[in-house]
Parts: C-alpha cells; sequence; structure tokens
C-alpha cells in the first residue's frame, strides 16, 4: 500500500517536473484520435463518397473559460476591440465585461457569441484549426457504438429531439453521449463552425433555393441532396448555408482538430 | 511580421505551458502591450485591411490586402479553368471597366481572386491576364493558400465548394470597397446590367 503511495507521488513529482510534458499530456488526453475513412456526406462532389484523413478532435466544444484565457492573452479578441468586420457587436455579449464571464455557471458552458473568425483565430493560437465540413459530420454521423449510426432511427430522433429543445447551450459540455471515438457533445448542446461551412450552396430560404439563386451559383444544379431522408443532417447544412463569418449566435460555438502529421510519433 | 506573430504565438503557448513560472510572467505582459499597440486605430472597423493574409499576383509579387489601401477596390472571386459563369463574371468587370472615365482609373484595382489557388499558379493567371487583355492596372489578379482563400471569401460573403477535381461551384458576386476598405457595394448574379455596380464606384472615386 505504501508502496503504491510512494510511487504515485514519484510518478506526480516526476509529471510536475517538466511542465511542458505536462502540458502535451493534458492535450493529448483531451483530444481523441479519429481514424481515416470515407463516407458520402449529404451534400457531397457529385454525389460521390469523400475521404477524410487521421486527425485529432477536442473531445469537448470550448467552453467559456477556455475562451476567456484566449481573449486573455489575445487583446484583440475581447469584445471591445474586436473589429466589427470579424465580430458582430452582439459578439460575446452574454459575458459581464471582456475579461469577466460573470456567472460561475458558465464557466463549464461551451462558448458561444463567438464569430467564424474568433473561433479560426482560437484555434490556430493553440496550433490546431476548425474542422472541416466532412470531417466533423465524419465523426459526427458516429453514436455511442458504430461508426456510422446515419441510418439507425433511434440516432436520428435523439438528434431530432435537441433541435427541440429550448436553451440547451445552458448544459454544462460533457453532458451528452460519448460517441464510439470518445468525441462528446456534437449533438445536444451547440451548433458548431467549421472551416469552410461557406462552402455550402444553399439558402435559409427555399423559394430562392429553386429560383433565383441558380444564378448566383456556378454548377448549382450539380449539387444535390444524396439523402433526403437525413433531415437532421439537413439542418445542419441548412443552417450553415444561412451563416455569416462574423455572426454571432447564442447557440453556436466550435471545437478544434489538429492534423496527425504535427504530432510527434509515440 | 508573420514570422514575429508566429514567434509570439509561441511565447505565449509557452508562458501558459508553465504559468507557475514567475520569470514568464514578464514575458506575458510584454507581449500584451506589443499587441496592443499593433491594433491600428486608424483601420475602420468594417476595413478588410485588418486581414493578415498574404497573397502573390500574376506578376508573382508578394502583398498583403492592406498594400491596396487608399485605392477603391472592386473584386470578384474566380477560377480561370471555370468554363460557365466566371467569363460571364470576367466580362461583366470588362464591362465595368469601360464604363468608368478614364481619367479615374488609377484610383481604382480591379482585383480577380482566385477559388482555386492549386491549379491557379501565379503563371497560369498571369497567362490568363495576358490572353483576357487584363495584365496591366489597374486589373490585379491574387492567389493565396487554400485556408487565406477560405478566409477572404468569409468577409466577401462568397461560397464555394469544389464539386468535381476541376470544377467549383460558387456564387458570383462582385464587391466595391472603398479607399478605407469598407465594403460600400455588393451586387449577386449575373445580371446584365452593371448600372447599379458603376454608380458605386463613381461615389468613390
Amino acid at each position: 500500500m505504501t508502496s503504491v503511495k510512494f510511487i504515485v507521488s514519484f510518478s506526480f513529482v516526476l509529471s510536475l517536473f517538466s511542465c511542458f510534458q505536462l502540458r502535451a499530456q493534458e492535450q493529448n488526453e483531451q483530444m481523441a484520435f479519429i481514424e481515416r475513412g470515407s463516407f458520402t456526406p449529404l451534400y457531397g462532389a457529385k454525389n460521390q463518397s469523400v475521404d477524410v484523413d487521421d486527425f485529432y478532435m477536442d473531445i469537448y466544444p470550448v467552453t467559456n473559460a477556455d475562451f476567456l484565457e484566449f481573449v486573455v492573452e489575445n487583446p484583440k479578441w475581447r469584445a471591445s476591440q474586436v473589429p466589427a468586420i470579424f465580430a458582430e457587436s452582439k459578439y460575446l455579449s452574454h459575458w459581464k465585461s471582456d475579461l469577466e464571464i460573470g456567472d460561475e455557471l458558465m464557466n463549464t458552458q461551451a462558448v458561444t457569441m463567438i464569430s467564424w473568425f474568433a473561433a479560426k483565430n482560437y484555434c490556430e493560437a493553440r496550433g490546431k484549426r476548425l474542422p472541416t465540413v466532412d470531417e466533423w459530420e465524419y465523426v459526427a454521423m458516429a453514436d455511442q457504438k458504430v461508426r456510422d449510426a446515419r441510418e439507425k432511427e433511434s440516432y436520428n430522433q435523439l438528434i431530432l429531439s435537441w433541435y427541440e429543445e429550448p436553451q440547451s447551450f445552458k448544459k454544462p459540455i460533457g453532458s451528452t453521449f460519448k460517441n464510439y471515438w470518445g468525441v462528446y457533445d456534437l449533438h445536444g448542446l451547440v451548433w458548431e463552425w467549421t472551416a469552410d461551412f461557406n462552402s455550402i450552396l444553399i439558402t435559409g430560404e427555399s423559394r430562392k433555393d429553386v429560383d433565383k439563386d441558380i444564378k448566383q451559383f456556378c454548377g448549382s444544379a450539380a449539387v444535390t441532396a444524396t439523402d433526403l431522408m437525413n433531415y437532421a443532417a439537413f439542418m445542419r447544412y441548412a443552417f450553415r448555408g444561412s451563416l455569416e463569418a462574423n455572426y454571432t449566435i447564442r447557440n453556436q460555438g466550435f471545437r478544434c482538430v489538429k492534423d496527425v502529421s504535427l504530432e510527434p510519433k509515440k | 511580421m508573420k514570422k514575429l506573430n508566429l514567434l509570439l504565438t509561441l511565447i505565449m503557448l509557452t508562458v501558459i505551458a508553465c504559468q507557475s513560472d514567475s520569470q514568464d510572467e514578464k514575458t506575458v505582459s510584454q507581449v500584451k502591450t506589443e499587441e496592443s499597440g499593433v491594433s491600428d486605430q486608424e483601420l475602420s472597423h468594417l476595413s478588410i485591411y485588418h486581414l493578415p493574409s498574404e497573397w502573390t499576383t500574376h506578376h508573382n509579387e508578394q502583398i498583403k490586402l492592406e498594400d491596396l489601401k487608399g485605392k477603391a477596390l472592386v473584386m470578384v472571386m474566380i477560377y480561370t479553368s471555370c468554363k460557365s459563369a466566371c467569363p460571364r463574371l470576367v466580362a461583366n468587370m470588362k464591362d465595368i471597366k469601360s464604363r468608368l472615365p478614364e481619367d479615374k482609373l488609377d484610383q481604382l484595382q480591379l482585383v480577380l481572386v482566385s477559388i482555386d489557388p492549386e491549379v491557379d499558379t501565379p503563371e497560369r493567371l498571369k497567362e490568363f491576364a495576358i490572353e483576357n487583355e487584363m495584365n496591366e492596372a489597374p486589373w490585379l489578379f491574387l492567389r493565396s493558400s487554400e485556408s487565406n482563400t477560405r478566409e477572404f471569401a468569409a468577409v466577401l460573403a462568397v461560397k464555394y465548394k469544389r464539386i468535381s477535381p476541376i470544377d467549383f461551384s460558387h456564387s458570383n458576386i462582385i464587391s466595391v470597397f472603398n479607399h478605407k476598405g469598407e465594403l460600400v457595394h455588393q451586387k449577386d448574379g449575373l445580371g446584365v446590367n452593371n448600372q447599379e455596380t458603376i454608380d458605386a464606384i463613381i461615389d468613390i472615386i
């Protein structure tokens, strides 16, 4: 028993010894390895399947507390200083002030009211990046047990019931299920920014989609839904299609990913 | 500058990694002051010159968007291998230019930004410019990394997606920026009439 204690405390001291190492460990614990694969997304390149390479994904969405750390380090991303071209005036307006969240419950809630630019810069400051739509959808099609649960009725119903739930952004991170990859909260808390959200060529208004916008989009006729049954996914794509990069929305957060090649080999 | 930013970021990351290390705390405050000093007070809050990205022109020169400051900009996103909408967009841009007063053209930059940086190398852009008689000022072709292009499109609210190895689906939007880099006019679609855009340009030059 004492020897166990000794080993535990010894390893504790050891890990403190190099704070860099500790930091690296923490980071790995907070990210899940996503193995490469291919799938056919709702809006794909001419209904073809897309390949997704190996990458790491944050297990949880970025929290208000995480984001506070970022704005402390990067004054230009504070609410009072961010230029309007990068974020609407509502940016972080649910916080008490520039450097105060103001409500302890919010510390563990996903940060929202942040623009695409802010999310992108946060990830870059952490040596990461935003996931692409394809990467996000690839991980998000998993339920607890399988990589692709899109055909399961229970999986779709779970997601759709979240879409009806009010104020789900108030739940702390980690309060939904852990999926096949070990990632939480892709469905059930907040919508999430993606690197190429502006690759979705549909608008919020269905009348426009069939009429005017054909003029606006070169090759738009080639983009069709491969799976109209997948209503939940359609909602996500339509939502992304309605966004602009400086929008700040109360139920829109984000998480980061990292390429595997940047990771030292174990 | 980019390297300096990277260095600063690295320093900050190091500092976060070892928050208890008091020696580094000094660096944090140094970094903070430097950073707040960087933010250009004169730059309008809605200016595209906040974008830090670097671009290569069809003359193979490296520029930042900020280098275009002081001129009115008319911008459109295209790719040179495009067969359907882009030739019409290019034609629209040429039409706009031909209907502006000659003596004001030096206050203007007509910019075509590639959404396909992989194919549209500076050489390719140069060829395209010459073919279309757009090699000389006020014409300017730009390309950058995929991520910078995505960001630029985000600012212009232009959407695009690769739909096959050689084709993109993309919005056809012509945007006009004033000399401060603020968006003053956008025209959606491939309208035959460029009058609104021309009026918007004449307003600011």
